[in-house]
């Protein structure tokens, strides 16, 4: 996974609530076997007419062609699953997202590929709604390891994260990889399981 | 004086009261990290065709086995064609995903359920069919509405693919504690209110953000009373109200569902897993961080008129003007949301005109959903101006329904009826609205474009869908009963 430091780049406004991951891609780009390419999908129906005309969508205006982060009204990322909405932000250059609020496996998801999602009161995503609002004069600094969000006119806000997932995110460590390292306590858990509970290992 | 000393030593503190949400996350702790972060034990893992291509590649690459192919089962059900299976698969993409499902399942060692293997269906009709879905037990998959397993006391959520991957790995997840909500639901469900019209009343008060962060105990007679199906109704929508999960006390109606199911304790096994499981429901005393109440009286059927699960009001309503809606933000939304919907405010809900009908999904897919739309079709037909179809939840509940005949009451009326899968509900196989069609819908979602681009989609329970194609209106069911 790669790491996330700092960023620095255009924050494209979405103030909508509830933004679901349907919202985000819709069903027809899960038919992939892969992680990558998804960036047409990205919120392709609110991208695209259904006879393929563009909407003039935020992320398609010429000031937010190359968005970095996204500030987005609360809630985002609710509903389905689907690991392909961090995917396809990704693909689309996204790597970082600023709401109030945003749904627990969304916002989980996003930190095991290296987008940091940032929650942030309601009074200061006002303010950063206002600046995104500017085009792409609205250049935004996040710094993961201060925890601070610099807007255009040079204010910072401190923002809250949990430490260990900063810490994996700052060093772009791999989940999987930790986890092994606890093989023998998890060879412990499956003994004592196996022994109270042998129904569970039944069909092996 | 050993006695005296003896006697000094004061008792062990009682061990402070639990709730059925702790003891199980206490009982799956593997390793806690001083920060409260925990490697938690899996114990169930049902894998789909949609999430695991991309993790089974990414084990691939890094040399890694599934650690517990027998504590998994995979098979397809989200790209499945619910007309025909005799040809395989038509659409190539679909294919190709399941293809690749049945190559990785046969690669990795991992328990499958073949297309044409009528314990097939949507995984979480399949997992509590079979046994697999346990009181006690962590389970998860690549699918939100994991949430379903909660019915039977297990602690099971949705994950991403990343997670999927981590899970086949090393049968562990790395998590914190959620926070506990109790949700209690006391009083008697009046006629033609159903499990269904429950969770979407719950969602209603709740909001579709008032569970993030929660695991959600459902509780109090309305649900006590409740028969396993309709327990993994309620549980199912959890994530719809944004809890991760839903759990209900595993209690005898628990017991008496699983008691001979193929993956259920047998013997002497299962008399030890009872004595564990009656020690599962939340102690007397025990800490939620919320408590909501409802009266099950006052549950009226209920329909959804916007594009969040939250838009739920009675049957009787009308549709609702922006102009009244608490604030700004809400505003925006209902305004944004009856334009998608193509509904003028102050509409009878009543009066508004279906095109299609869908009943099935991992919501209202089971037996009992089946029967209850098919005790309302019986007799009648299907409105002119409306097309409407029946896809049970699994191979095993279609059969059942044909058993009992249901298939030709639905037939009869004029319903089709579908071979077994998730269909509709997300719309990734054949089975989807054209632009601007309405539905009645059995399903969970009713997010724009959810089950086909443009389609506005209405959330209901089975006996109401049925109420509605007979009527080609949404339709109050209590007319019928």
């Amino acid at each position: 996974m790669e790491k996330f430091t700092t960023l620095r780049g255009v924050a494209a406004p979405m103030p909508m609530v509830n933004i679901d991951t349907d919202m985000i891609i819709p069903k027809n780009f899960l038919k992939t076997i892969k992680r990558t390419g998804l960036k047409d999908g990205l919120f392709n129906e609110l991208r695209w007419t259904a006879d393929g005309q563009k909407k003039d969508f935020v992320l398609d205006q010429p000031a937010y062609q190359n968005a970095k982060i996204i500030v987005a009204g609360p809630n985002f990322g609710c509903g389905s699953s689907r690991e392909h909405a961090p995917w396809a932000l990704l693909d689309f250059g996204i790597r970082c997202v600023i709401s109030e609020s945003f749904a627990d496996i969304f916002y989980n998801n996003c930190f095991k590929n290296g987008i940091l999602p940032i929650k942030v009161p309601k009074e200061i995503i006002d303010k950063l709604m206002d600046d995104a609002s500017r085009g792409s004069n609205a250049v935004i600094e996040v710094d993961l390891e201060k925890q601070e969000i610099k807007g255009p006119d040079g204010g910072t806000v401190h923002f809250d994260i949990d430490p260990f997932r900063k810490h994996c995110l700052l060093n772009g460590l791999d989940d999987i990889g930790l986890t092994m390292e606890k093989k023998p306590e998890i060879d412990d858990f499956e003994a004592r399981q196996k022994e109270s509970q042998p129904w569970l290992y039944a069909a092996e | 004086m050993a006695t005296r000393k003896k006697a000094a030593v004061p008792p062990p503190p009682p061990p402070p009261p639990r709730t059925l949400f702790e003891k199980i996350w206490d009982s799956h702790v593997v390793h806690r990290q001083d920060d409260g972060t925990c490697v938690i034990y899996i114990d169930r893992h049902l894998v789909h065709e949609v999430t695991s291509p991309q993790a089974f590649e990414g084990l691939r690459m890094a040399h890694r086995p599934v650690r517990r192919p027998e504590a998994t089962i995979a098979l397809a059900d989200h790209n499945t064609p619910t007309t025909d299976l005799s040809q395989g698969i038509p659409d190539e993409e679909s294919r190709i995903q399941v293809e690749t499902l049945e190559k990785n399942v046969a690669e990795f060692g991992v328990p499958y359920f073949g297309l044409q293997d009528p314990r097939r269906g949507i995984v979480h009709v399949t997992g509590p069919e079979q046994g697999f879905t346990l009181p006690g037990t962590t389970i998860v998959c690549g699918d939100s509405h994991t949430s379903t397993h909660g019915a039977f006391g297990a602690l099971a959520f949705g994950i991403g693919t990343s997670e999927v991957e981590h899970v086949l790995a090393t049968q562990t997840l790395i998590q914190k504690p959620a926070k506990n909500m109790r949700v209690a639901v006391e009083g008697n469900l009046p006629l033609g209110v159903t499990p269904k019209d429950v969770i979407l009343a719950i969602i209603a008060k709740l909001g579709t953000a008032g569970g993030t962060g929660y695991v959600i105990e459902y509780a109090g007679r309305v649900i006590r009373d409740m028969t396993m199906e309709g327990r993994m109704t309620v549980c199912n929508m959890s994530i719809e109200a944004g809890a991760r999960a839903g759990l209900i006390a595993p209690d005898e109606t628990t017991f008496q569902y699983l008691f001979g199911r193929p993956n259920a304790p047998k013997g002497g096994a299962w008399d030890l897993a009872l004595g564990q499981w009656r020690r599962l429901p939340s102690d007397k005393g025990a800490h939620f961080d919320t408590h909501i109440e409802l009266n099950g009286s006052d549950i009226p059927p209920m329909v959804t008129w916007g594009t969040s699960p939250q838009d739920a009001l009675p049957i009787t309503d009308v549709v609702p003007d922006p102009a009244n809606a608490p604030d700004e933000a809400r505003r925006e939304a209902w305004t944004r949301s009856l334009a998608y919907m193509g509904l003028t405010p102050g509409t009878k809900l009543v009066d508004v005109p279906i095109d299609r009908v869908f009943i099935g999904s991992c919501t209202n897919g089971r037996i009992e959903d089946l029967r209850a739309a098919a005790e309302i079709v019986k007799g009648h037909k299907v409105a002119s101006t409306v097309s409407a179809m029946v896809v049970p939840g699994s191979g095993l509940v279609k059969a059942e329904a044909e058993k009992e005949g249901l298939d030709k009451i639905f037939l009869e009326a004029g319903f089709e009826w579908r071979i077994q899968g998730c269909s509709m509900c997300l719309a990734m196989n054949a089975d989807r609205l054209e632009p601007g069609q309405r539905c009645a819908s059995t399903s969970n979602r009713n997010f724009e474009g959810r089950q086909g681009r443009g389609g506005r989609t209405h959330l209901l329970s089975p006996a109401m869908a049925a109420a509605a194609a007979i009527r080609g209106t949404l339709a109050d069911v209590r007319d019928f009963q």
